[in-house]
């Protein structure tokens, strides 16, 4: 029905680099590149690399918004390149890797930190009563499996931590998704973990550094609202705080 | 890592933001009218008076201050976070010490009347 | 694991007072932590209308008068303006924390944000009421 769908479309590409055997600080290099207006800007970014420059870095697997890999900063908001459509944008585009994470290589980032976080909040399932397998499985009604199936959507891109401030300023913040992946287990009605979870998320530099910004659930691609599960982590813990100090008595 | 004692004042925060959301656009329209000449009636001296000398009166006064100073002083704890002002343990200190003396004063005020 | 690969990963700095200059999203977000500002010193302001009223009918009065000034007429419209925009964006995401299931499934986000509206709407006409303005 229209012509201009496959359009050929020059994009001019500005991207950062960062080659840390040789540069003191990252740059930005141009590349115009000849693309069709369905692409991606992961599919840019394959042809730049097969055909104009194969030095290039950066992460990407699935092409379908599953693996999380592709994260980056394009015009300054913190997307899947593979989710982020050539149509919706002007002819330059300005790729950074995602903000808050120190760059490895050009688009590539160290993610250790998350990695080393989403550990700490256990996000598997610490079963409640612990059975053998005989005994038959861990029945859930889809009411108990909808309370908690949003936050299960997480794929680990990391773009809520390059869109919230609060992870900027303090590097030490556990951060949107991971806490969001501590909510998604301790609402579980399979799970009885939320004690060990607590430990490491109703601290300081859990959920406590959280101000409520909202940007992680503004660039979540898999719409998980990291912000809501905080703020509910944030009253249940109040309301454990409570119980803890003037109500000890009700607690065995 | 211990647990956080935030929950403490987050508490107040919430409810705080709560009411001061439904209710302080309300309260400001009632002081604006009358400054600018459309005294409304609850602010005769007779009138407002009468009402925070009953329990009800005085307990929506304290209730209406307390949880407003007590919500505003935690957000402008952070907002001079978020500003720049990095000597959070000093500011939160000054911030809950102002939330206090005001909330002390409320108290005294009420008995007052 | 054999050679040493030479990493030397590049940190960018979060600059600490102009951070929220970055993204629209942070600009609204500070706009909205800003009304503290304003509903406080105006809760300071309902505080000294308090110790005026216990004082006295002329400690009274002179708290009505000192409200008409030009500066604290101004200072009112801020804050009013400040006020709502702070229960708009309090009441929109006032359902984040509160998670509601109807039977099978979670309800949508609007039930509790117009729930709140109404709730503000209604008790707004009820105060002016209460308070004799209409």
């Amino acid at each position: 029905m229209s012509d201009n769908r496959l359009a050929a479309r020059q994009i001019e590409l500005e991207v950062l680099r960062y080659n840390p055997e040789t540069d003191q600080e990252p740059k930005f290099q141009n590349y115009s590149v000849p693309c069709i207006n369905e692409w991606c800007v992961l599919d840019a970014l394959n042809y730049l690399k097969d055909n104009l420059d194969p030095t290039l870095a950066y992460r990407w697997s699935c092409h379908m918004q599953v693996c999380g890999s592709c994260g980056m900063m394009i015009n300054g908001e913190p997307k899947l390149a593979c989710k982020a459509m050539l149509r919706d944008y002007p002819d330059t585009i300005r790729i950074e890797p995602l903000n808050h994470f120190p760059i490895e290589r050009d688009l590539v980032t160290v993610a250790d930190d998350f990695i080393a976080k989403l550990k700490r909040v256990k996000p598997y399932i610490i079963p409640g009563e612990k059975r053998v397998p005989t005994e038959g499985e861990y029945k859930q009604t889809p009411a108990q499996l909808k309370r908690y199936r949003q936050f299960a959507m997480c794929i680990n891109c990391m773009l809520c931590y390059a869109a919230c401030p609060e992870y900027g300023l303090q590097p030490k913040f556990i951060g949107p998704a991971a806490i969001s992946l501590a909510h998604r287990y301790n609402i579980d009605s399979r799970d009885g973990g939320r004690d060990e979870r607590q430990e490491e998320i109703a601290t300081d530099e859990g959920v406590w550094e959280c101000t409520f910004v909202g940007a992680c659930s503004e660039v979540c691609p898999k719409h998980v609202d990291p912000a809501a599960a905080l703020q509910q982590v944030k009253a249940a813990s109040t309301v454990d705080w409570y119980l803890e100090h003037f109500m000890s008595w009700v607690k065995k | 890592m211990a647990k956080s004692n935030k929950p403490i004042i987050w508490g107040t925060f919430a409810a705080g933001g709560e009411l001061v959301s439904l209710i302080m656009p309300v309260l400001i329209l009632l002081t604006l009218l009358a400054a600018t000449g459309h005294v409304p009636a609850i602010f005769g001296y007779e009138k407002l008076h009468a009402f925070a000398a009953g329990w009800f009166g005085k307990l929506a006064i304290f209730v209406v201050l307390f949880l407003s100073l007590w919500s505003q002083a935690h957000r402008l704890r952070i907002t001079c976070f978020d500003f720049g002002l990095r000597a959070d343990g000093l500011v939160a200190f000054v911030m809950y010490i102002l939330a206090a003396l005001g909330s002390v004063a409320t108290v005294v005020y009420l008995a007052r009347i | 694991m054999g050679e040493k690969m030479s990493r030397r990963p590049y940190v960018r700095e979060v600059p600490p007072t102009t951070w929220y200059f970055r993204m629209p999203r942070y600009m609204r977000y500070m706009v909205r932590e800003v009304t503290s500002i304003f509903i406080g010193i105006y809760t300071v302001i309902m505080l000294v209308g308090l110790m005026r009223l216990s004082e006295g009918p002329a400690q009274w009065q002179s708290f009505l008068d000192a409200l008409k000034s030009p500066g604290s007429v101004t200072f009112q419209v801020l804050a009013l303006l400040f006020a709502l925009y702070n229960s708009f964006t309090w009441f929109n995401v006032a359902p984040k924390a509160l998670p509601l299931q109807f039977g099978e499934d979670m309800a949508p986000d609007s039930v509790v944000a117009i729930g709140h509206y109404v709730v503000w709407v209604l008790l707004s006409i009820f105060i002016l009421f209460w308070a004799g303005v209409f």
